[in-house]
């Protein structure tokens, strides 16, 4: 790890200011990733702006038309253990209680866990070419070992994809994120806070210099997904690993007739997959098989396997299938006994 | 290492009651908690396994909460109250769940162990883990390379059957 300088942070206002003041300063909280990612010497920040006093950050509240406002603060455990997060919201704990262990998440924070960083080994490792790491370099795992890797949405820079589960489900629940800046504060779709790799995979996201997240918002409308929700994920040991493929789906079903879907994939791309006309291609259909295949299709049209990943392209299109039947039937994936039912 | 890097060698001062004990301290930014204890304190039940935060080995509870202290930075811990597993025991009295380690064999080689039993205290305090499935997902987060794991299962169902948490299952 390399030397830095520390500094705590007060107020929103002045972890802005001294992110701005200073291009190699990273934001710390939980430390779950970046604290990691500095021994490996992926990141050698200069200055340490510790966030974990800024009351402006912290706890769960009401929001004025009936939203949930998590504060960037709040750790993971407290969100998925949240009795209002669970009985309106609960796609959401779910697709936390999918990820990482206990431990991690008492450290890990929302505003971190959207801003965590790639898991692909060529990332980590500084002795590879990296061209989100270090711009130019080249990509180690294009023609290396890509099992982990995006089918959907990649570039030939970057095939890395976004880790988290989290974001999972507040990509399917169409959260918003609350932003604050040097230039004031703003608020951005959750479907426009990741971005593809395109040809700047050194950028996960659409934050500007100096900005930081102050919470991330549910909104009331969401709630009606209560009744109908799954988070599928699929991996190669049973707990605490990444998403090879995970799917949120979520359902509002009147009179056996879906007025409204939505599906978010994880594990598949450089941020979390959604397709306007694959849930849009399920309003009005009963909730069948064969309507859940055909979104299916839909929601991975257009993805490439590599030499290691192609399989995930069948899989996705089963636990699709797989996770919208479940959220049909009201019976959502445990995340304690894995058997998928 | 790039010349921006060359700054903050300075310490900072914090103060943290650790296993019951106020102490006041000067720690390096970039020392971590693990580092904290074991190198600086002198307290190495804690252990250092992979130092990633993927084993579990060194387990800490902060404030009621189990984390793994290799990826915490001991500046960060300025006011909270920590304990280790040299701190479970009371007035030389195991913790219920020390015992039960003990009774149920619940260890080999024993590297692992405090970092196991801090994970296990927090969850029989968290309260979310009622059946042997529950103990053995919310245990997900420490290693065991010898195979106890059966046995740190009994020994935790032990502590949460003692406290009238959990009913005993048939035999699996």
């Amino acid at each position: 790890m390399n030397r830095f300088s520390y500094h705590r942070a007060g107020t929103v206002a002045e972890a802005v200011k001294a992110l701005s003041d200073e291009p190699a300063a990273r934001l710390i909280a939980g430390g779950t990733n970046l604290v990691d990612l500095m021994k490996y010497n992926v990141e050698t920040p200069s200055t340490l702006i510790d966030v974990t006093r800024v009351e402006a950050l912290k706890g769960i509240t009401e929001t004025e038309d009936g939203g949930l406002r998590i504060g960037a603060l709040v750790a993971n455990n407290t969100v998925a253990y949240d009795e209002r997060v669970n009985a309106r919201f609960p796609l959401l704990a779910s697709a936390i209680l999918a990820g990482a262990t206990p431990q991690l998440r008492n450290a890990a924070t929302t505003g971190g866990n959207l801003n965590q960083r790639t898991r692909c080994y060529y990332f980590y490792d500084i002795q590879t070419p990296c061209n989100k790491r270090e711009p130019g370099s080249g990509c180690g795992a294009i023609g290396g070992l890509n099992r982990i890797h995006a089918i959907l949405g990649a570039s030939e820079q970057c095939i890395a994809t976004h880790p988290s589960d989290m974001c999972v489900g507040l990509a399917a629940l169409g959260a918003e994120v609350h932003i604050a800046g040097p230039t004031g504060e703003r608020v951005i779709a959750f479907a426009d806070y990741h971005r593809l790799p395109g040809d700047s995979p050194q950028h996960d996201n659409t934050l500007r210099h100096g900005e930081i997240v102050v919470a991330v918002v549910l909104p009331q409308g969401s709630q009606g997904y209560a009744g109908h929700y799954s988070y599928l994920k699929l991996r190669d040991r049973l707990s605490y690993a990444f998403a090879l493929v995970s799917v949120a789906a979520a359902l509002e079903i009147e009179g056996g007739v879906i007025a409204s879907a939505r599906i978010a994939l994880g594990g598949v791309a450089h941020k979390p997959w959604r397709r306007q006309d694959a849930e849009d291609s399920l309003v009005g259909r009963p909730a069948d098989d064969r309507a859940f295949a055909e979104a299916a299709g839909l929601l991975v049209s257009g993805a490439l396997g590599h030499q290691h990943n192609a399989f995930k392209i069948d899989l996705a299109c089963r636990a699709i299938v797989r996770a919208l039947a479940q959220a049909a039937a009201g019976t959502p994936q445990s995340q304690t006994d894995k058997r998928i039912a | 290492m790039p010349a921006h890097a060359i700054v903050g060698t300075q310490t900072v001062p914090i103060e943290i009651t650790l296993n019951g004990v106020r102490l006041s301290l000067d720690v390096s930014p970039s020392t971590t908690l693990l580092d904290l204890l074991r190198h600086d304190l002198v307290l190495t039940g804690t252990k250092k396994g992979c130092d990633h935060g993927q084993c579990g080995a060194c387990t800490v509870i902060i404030d009621g909460s189990r984390i793994n202290s290799c990826l915490q930075l001991a500046v960060m811990q300025d006011g909270k109250s920590i304990t280790t597993i040299e701190g479970l025991a009371q007035d030389g009295v195991l913790h219920p769940l020390q015992t039960a380690f003990i009774e149920r064999d619940a260890f080999q080689c024993g590297y692992c162990t405090p970092g196991q039993i801090c994970s296990g205290v927090a969850l029989i305090e968290e309260g979310h883990a009622v059946t042997r499935a529950e103990i053995r997902e919310h245990m997900s987060g420490n290693i065991c390379r010898c195979g106890a794991y059966p046995n740190i299962v009994d020994a935790i169902e032990d502590v949460l059957v003692q406290r009238g948490q959990l009913q005993r299952e048939a035999a699996e």
